[in-house]
């Protein structure tokens, strides 16, 4: 069946800024619909306001609206472009609430537009509890014994009735978010409140829990003529405990027989049909470890974090498969994309073990609970490829960049526990678990013991063990080498094992020949021959699949997604492979890791390495490769931090040579530059001693700022601001060392601080753009919105900006981009740091400035000359306005109040006219609701914070906002403004009406701004206790709240615009180079 | 190693046995105990692509209401040997009775671990399928062990069915009898015509026409079975004679080449066959494409079919081979697929139901 005819113009709805539980995964997706589309000439329009992703770029989508997804955005984009048909299933579970929404309020039918792909009524018997169930019935598929309910007292008959644990699912939400485990009425009550708030339709789902049954995952392709295949199954290694999400996950699955693979193999066929899916989809079920008994659990009627793992697990492009079945193809007409030559309409055969690792950021949130639950909780994922399960796991490990070489033979050695906090610990799983296994095989627990409490099946189990033992004879004679190599040890592990250099042991590889092989993934187990190179390297092989052509270019990606890293450098990777490949270059290739990323799909270069970013393998791929060179700008820190070593091995290091890199990155030599140029920092030293370092704070007076070098999004910095303060830091850190220095700054309080990006061919500067961050200095960049251009600098410090950051470009012989930050001070200029390297404003300026800042760093990479491109081109093009996405919710117990420690996890960007149309639409963007009229609370710590609210609660009392405040706040208020101020009572005084905790519960309370007075862990001591539970509790309930006075202001500012303005609507206009 | 000389070293594991045979790979990724002792694979040495082998073990060897095997597919392991790359050396498993090396060890069959599969289906992918030889020793001789090789009977001059056939008529389940003629049938055949509500009639692969009308069946099934279906024309006969009775007739694999055989179509051998759980198959005339479970070495010549008394009933999809063929006339209907599944996707039983309606819908 060819494609309707009829569709001339098709929109696409994108999944908004990154949070926990909808990731880089959607930039996948989204970009494969969007070339789907365009293969057969159909005209996209893509709604998202992710400025980071690749699928913004103008490259894909004919016309690219950073806009919220919405429905009433997307309603006046309906209006403008009179689509005629709707994608919802690229945009995770944004896009298909909003396309829910859409249908039911009729817009979807009241402009005749067709939902491509999987109608709505099929989404919603996926996606309501109680219709899934009723489907499931139906056609036979067996299902858990459950009841959906919407308040606590049903909740508590369900419960009774199926008997404690139970576990509270809700509906349509993304990543379990709001749901729970209950053992008992107290806890019952807790997450149902909390569940029938987070759900769209104040329902959840009270089911019978198996968390030691086994967690497995089928990927369903059917298409319109009810032709439908199983692109891959995979089995979670933490069993039914753990959301699939914070799961290990290996495909195919291990501990299936026939039997109990095709039984539920046949039942997702049945499930989904019966359903009605168009496209693509994810059917979970639990399987009984100890009988036949399995259940269905949910379906994900769209592409999903799983399924783009499966895409990158079996070589199967299921988004743009789907996309196709969604215009009306069906699977027999499609190709596969890896063969050329067979049909799209099979059934991939693996021939490898894929082993999918999650990334969690725990470290980064005060107070967060690490424990593994149904509630995602991981920022990022690695995917690894071998060809034995030791191999895979080893790997994955290794490529999740958190200071873990293996399994065993690490650096750090375990934490020392007791016996029953081991126990514990394999009975409560966190992010640890496995290596918690491997603790408890090598103080000889057993293999029986350790599966009843972790429910890890005793398979996985026994091959941990395999590792453990094998750890415990190594040698590095040539069989023994060999074999520890199949078992997936890096040369690392083997070298602390064996008490010897790295380098060493590489030498005695290379000694006895054994090298890893590159195999390739496509798709049908070598049965029929592979047009693609999609690659991964193993020691479980004997001869290699590919033969590259040799002298080409290396690009390194930035593996996991994770707190400051994360999409934003996936766009840097593509970008810079097709800005090589545009000037002129043949052969690029491309390492990473990330299964989430655009990076890793096949067809972008040469050749894909689905591989580790250690020096270990990237130094296997490059003697492979024979490369000419490797670019590892663009990969965010870790690719950064390869750079030195690399280079020390002889690669060549394409852009800035690695010494210039590290005299950047190193403070002395940095510093001693800017002295030279007559450029200001605030004052700082290398600390050596706690008593040096507290003489300096004497001198330069608190707070300051700690840190070692070498970090990214601020890992163990802190703002300290007592002498007892310093001492605690510098016992919690490691102590400084050469490599590792430790450096004490001034923290420069009520500054501005300013990013620069730009990129340099060593002759020619190109400012991409000056970004103004709203937010006091202090908050991560990363956390801070940002505006381009500044709106409260004078010309002066402008163009002294322009000038230092091109001396200093020059002086540091920048080849490629970086990015400079600056802090202002009663109207100084002052140099914070320089990052040779890609930043994660990036994206976002060269959407900005219409100026690809990647595709110039490429040029300049291969040493061309950059265009002449005047200072200012990016100025008088509107406001931009950037703002974090945070995803607080997803962790228990997490403080929302932003700090010098990066928490965000994703951002969006959208751009107007005016400062206010930007930030309108920035914040609706990022989950802020933007109230018309009700009720503010106000909280603030200390006078200076309350003196800076006082203009901004002024206004909000103009506009005629009822203003709720705390006694002390309230009584401050009052004595300098006209209006009343109401009294609420802090949620630590329940007896004291009226309480914010009821008014909360009430919704009575419309925002919140609550500034804290300082930001240390003193916060949570006595009565900065109570503000946190506040934060706490509001976010739970989905009520806004603003933190910092910057904030609170300009959302204030913001709704008062609202009152007499609308926000602009125009498309992004395409790079002018 | 192979034919051509190529030698792969690995662990042993199984039998210390030496033994000769053509080598094939199978790309399912899960089922090794119904693989195994699928009586198609007598004659060969088997290598799996899917690395990890072994993980769940084999099951006890039950037998179901109506007396057959749960998880095999006859009663011993019928391929010659079995090349993986990794062993599970422990299982794991509720239903779990022995690991693969216990079984293949008791069953006197050997097996080799840790050679690279891929390159070794890549090289018979290109190749073709060819003679090879498993050989586990503590010490190989590779020079004899080619040498051998070199003197061992060749697949295509081996006559397979009489050894995997059964010597007497066996029945299964109760009701009207479905005959199922053993060229080397999968209990799982066996299994669905008892499921269909029928006896099973399991008869000798030469069983003559007389014989069969004994039971007076109400449908024949020819089972698949190993090697070329022209060394069957005892069987070619009889189906003739039971087709021009008007008896509804299925075949499955080798039982499809040899109704295709009895009704003038001509086979030939595929160079490395199909074999796997992943293989589409577009059913003629509409756009559905079913995924089914196969395993045949030899396949009906499409430029035949035009002469013959049978049309095209399912093209593979990949090469575009046939797959199912069906009468013109007569109640005959024929896939070369496994529509009995085990190993692989039930997605085909649909085809026990089209031979019901030829029996009158019952």
């Amino acid at each position: 069946m060819p494609r309707s005819e009829s569709l001339g113009r098709v929109l696409v709805l994108g999944s908004g800024a990154i949070k926990i539980g909808e990731a880089g995964e959607f930039d996948y997706s989204g970009s494969q619909c969007l070339k789907a589309l365009r293969e057969d000439g159909i005209q996209s329009v893509l709604i998202n306001p992710n400025v980071a992703t690749i699928q913004t770029d103008t490259r894909f989508a004919d016309k690219v609206y950073l806009l919220p997804v919405t429905p009433s955005y997307v309603e006046s984009l309906i209006e403008s472009e009179r689509p005629d048909g709707i994608m919802l299933a690229y945009g995770g579970q944004t896009a298909l609430n909003c396309g829910v929404k859409l249908d039911e309020s009729g817009s979807l039918s009241r402009y005749g537009i067709r939902v491509l792909g999987t109608p709505v009524d099929g989404i919603k018997r996926a996606e309501d509890r109680q219709m899934f169930k009723d489907s499931m019935n139906q056609c036979g598929v067996p299902v858990l014994k459950s009841r959906t309910v919407s308040d606590f007292a049903s909740a508590k008959e369900a419960a009774a009735e199926l008997g404690y644990p139970v576990i509270v699912r809700v509906a349509y939400t993304l990543g379990g978010k709001g749901g729970g485990v209950a053992h008992n009425e107290i806890e019952l009550h807790e997450i149902v409140e909390r569940g029938v708030n987070a759900s769209m339709v104040g329902q959840v789902l009270v089911e019978e829990y198996v968390g030691h049954w086994k967690q497995i995952e089928y990927e369903v392709m059917r298409d319109g003529a009810s032709n439908s295949v199983i692109v891959c199954n995979m089995e979670n290694v933490l069993s039914m405990r753990v959301h699939t999400g914070d799961n290990i996950v290996v495909a195919p699955s291990q501990t299936l027989d026939n039997s109990e693979y095709h039984a539920m193999r046949s039942s997702s066929l049945h499930a989904t049909g019966h359903v009605g899916i168009v496209g693509e989809c994810n059917i979970q079920y639990a399987l009984d470890p100890y009988s036949d008994r399995y259940a269905a659990i949910e379906i994900n009627p769209r592409l999903s974090r799983s399924s783009a793992l499966a895409s990158k697990a079996t070589g199967y492009p299921l988004a743009y498969m789907s996309a196709k079945i969604g215009l009306g193809y069906t699977l027999p007409e499609l190709e596969n994309r890896i063969t050329r030559s067979t049909t799209a309409c099979f059934e991939p055969s693996l021939d490898y073990i894929v082993c999918k690792h999650p990334r969690w950021d725990f470290s980064k949130f005060e107070m967060a609970n690490r424990r593994l639950g149904p509630t995602m909780k991981s920022v990022g994922e690695v995917m690894a490829v071998g060809r034995t399960f030791e191999e895979a796991l080893q790997k994955s490990v290794r490529m999740l960049d958190a200071g873990r070489d293996g399994m065993v033979l690490n650096r750090d050695p375990d934490p020392a526990l007791s016996d029953e906090e081991l126990e514990r610990a394999l009975r409560e799983p966190q992010d640890d678990i496995l290596h918690r296994v491997a603790q408890a095989i090598a103080r000889g627990i057993s293999t029986e013991r350790i599966y009843e409490l972790s429910a890890v099946d005793p398979w996985f189990v026994e091959k941990i063990r395999a590792i453990v033992d094998a750890s415990k004879s190594i040698s590095l004679e040539s069989g023994r080498l060999r074999e520890l190599k199949r078992a997936g040890f890096s040369d690392r592990q083997l070298a602390r094992g064996a008490g010897v250099a790295e380098s060493e042991v590489r030498r005695a590889r290379k000694q006895h020949g054994i090298s890893p092989r590159v195999k390739q993934i496509d798709t049908l187990a070598a049965e029929w021959p592979a047009k693609t190179n999609y690659l991964y390297m193993t020691y479980g092989g004997d001869s290699d699949d590919v033969e590259p052509p040799g002298g080409g270019v290396l690009v390194l990606g930035a593996g996991p997604y994770r707190i400051g890293s994360s999409v934003e450098f996936d766009w840097g990777t593509v970008n810079m492979v097709w800005g090589l490949q545009g000037n002129g270059e043949k052969d690029v290739s491309v390492v990473n890791c990330n299964p989430e990323t655009v990076s890793t799909d096949y067809d972008i270069c040469s050749r894909l390495y689905f591989e580790e970013l250690t020096l270990e393998r990237i130094l296997d791929i490059t003697e492979f490769e024979r490369s000419r060179g490797v670019v590892a700008c663009v990969g965010g820190q870790t690719a950064n931090n390869l750079a030195p070593d690399l280079d020390g091995a002889g690669v060549q290091i394409l852009g800035t040579r690695a010494r210039d890199v590290d005299r950047a990155e190193n403070r002395s030599t940095f510093s001693a530059e800017l002295d030279k140029l007559h450029i200001r920092q605030p004052r700082w030293q290398a600390l050596s001693s706690v008593s040096e370092a507290k003489e300096f704070a004497r001198d330069v007076g608190y707070p300051v700022l700690v840190r070692p070098s070498y970090v990214l999004s601020g890992a163990a910095m802190r703002v300290v601001w007592s002498p007892g303060g310093l001492s605690e830091y510098v016992q919690s850190v490691p102590s400084p060392s050469p490599d590792h220095p430790v450096v004490i700054s001034k923290f420069m309080l009520d500054s501005l601080e300013l990013d620069v990006d730009g990129v340099c061919d060593g002759e020619r500067v190109i400012i991409g753009a000056v970004v103004e961050h709203i937010d006091r200095a202090g908050v991560h960049s990363g956390d801070a919105m940002m505006c381009i251009p500044p709106w409260r600098l004078d010309n002066r410090v402008m163009e002294e900006v322009v000038e230092y950051t091109k001396k200093i470009a020059l002086t540091f012989n920048v080849r490629g981009p970086f990015n400079l930050q600056f802090l202002v001070h009663d109207g100084t200029v002052y140099v914070i740091e320089l990052n040779i390297r890609a930043s994660r404003s990036m994206p976002f300026v060269s959407k900005m400035a219409r100026t690809n800042l990647i595709s110039l760093a490429s040029q300049a990479i291969l040493g061309k000359p950059l265009p002449d491109i005047p200072d200012d081109s990016w100025k008088n093009r509107g406001y931009g306005i950037k703002a974090p996405q945070f995803s607080f919710m997803q962790l228990d117990g997490a403080d929302i109040v932003l700090g010098v420690e990066m928490q965000s996890t994703g951002e969006a960007a959208c751009f107007g006219e005016g400062f206010y149309d930007a930030l309108a639409k920035a914040l609706t963007s990022v989950g802020y609701g933007l109230p018309s009229g009700g009720a503010a609370l106000v909280t603030a710590g200390g006078s200076r914070a309350k003196e800076k609210l006082l203009g901004t609660v002024a206004l909000l009392e103009k506009m005629g906002f009822q203003v709720l405040a705390t006694e002390h706040t309230a009584e401050f208020f009052r004595e300098r403004l006209d209006g009343p101020v109401g009294i609420v009572h802090k949620i630590s005084e329940p007896d004291r009406k009226p309480n914010i905790a009821d008014l909360l519960h009430e919704r009575k309370i419309d925002f919140i701004i609550n500034v804290p007075s300082t930001s240390t862990m003193e916060k949570y001591a006595g009565m900065l206790y109570d503000e946190y539970q506040i934060r706490r509790k509001a976010l739970e309930m989905g009520v806004p709240v603003l933190t910092t006075t910057e904030l609170a202001e300009s959302f204030v500012r913001t709704l008062e615009w609202l009152k007499s303005n609308e926000t602009t609507r125009r498309p992004l206009e395409p790079y002018a180079r | 190693m192979l034919d051509d000389g190529t030698v792969m070293r690995g662990e042993g594991f199984g039998a210390s046995a030496t033994v000769f045979g053509e080598v094939v790979f199978n790309t399912g990724m899960v089922g090794y105990t119904e693989t195994l002792t699928d009586p198609s694979y007598g004659g060969q040495i088997l290598s799996l692509t899917y690395p990890l082998v072994g993980n769940y073990g084999v099951p006890r060897p039950d037998l179901d209401d109506a007396r057959i095997p749960k998880a095999f597919e006859s009663d011993r392991i019928q391929a010659r040997g079995l090349a993986v790359h990794s062993l599970a050396e422990t299982a794991s498993h509720w239903r779990l009775h022995s690991t693969l090396d216990e079984w293949l060890h008791s069953e006197g069959v050997p097996g080799i671990a840790g050679i690279d599969t891929r390159a070794l289906a890549s090289k018979l992918r290109s190749g073709g399928v060819m003679m090879g030889a498993l050989a586990v020793s503590d010490r190989v001789d590779a020079a004899a062990v080619l040498q051998d090789l070199r003197r061992a009977e060749k697949y295509a001059d081996g006559s397979f069915v009489e050894n995997v056939s059964t010597r007497r008529a066996v029945s299964y389940g109760s009701g009207d009898a479905v005959v199922v003629i053993d060229t080397g049938a999968k209990n799982a055949i066996l299994r669905n015509v008892v499921s269909m509500g029928y006896r099973a009639v399991k008869v000798p692969w030469d069983a003559t026409m007389e014989q069969i009308a004994e039971y007076s069946p109400r449908a024949v099934v020819v089972s698949n079975g190993p090697g070329d279906p022209e060394k069957c024309a005892q069987t070619a006969k009889t189906v003739k004679q039971i087709i021009s009775e008007n008896i509804p007739t299925l075949g499955i694999c080798l039982g499809a080449q040899i109704m295709g055989l009895a009704g003038g179509t001509s086979t030939y051998k595929l160079p490395y066959g199909h074999r796997g759980q992943n293989k589409p198959c577009l059913e003629e005339g509409t756009d559905r494409v079913y995924v089914t479970s196969q395993n045949h070495g030899y396949c009906i010549d499409p430029e035949s079919l035009a002469g013959s008394e049978y049309q095209m009933w399912f093209r593979n999809s990949d090469d575009g081979t046939v797959e199912g063929i069906r009468h013109r006339e007569k109640p005959a209907i024929a896939v070369q697929f496994h529509p009995e599944a085990s190993p692989g996707p039930y997605d085909c039983r649909f085809v026990f139901e089209r031979l019901a309606g030829l029996m009158g819908g019952r």
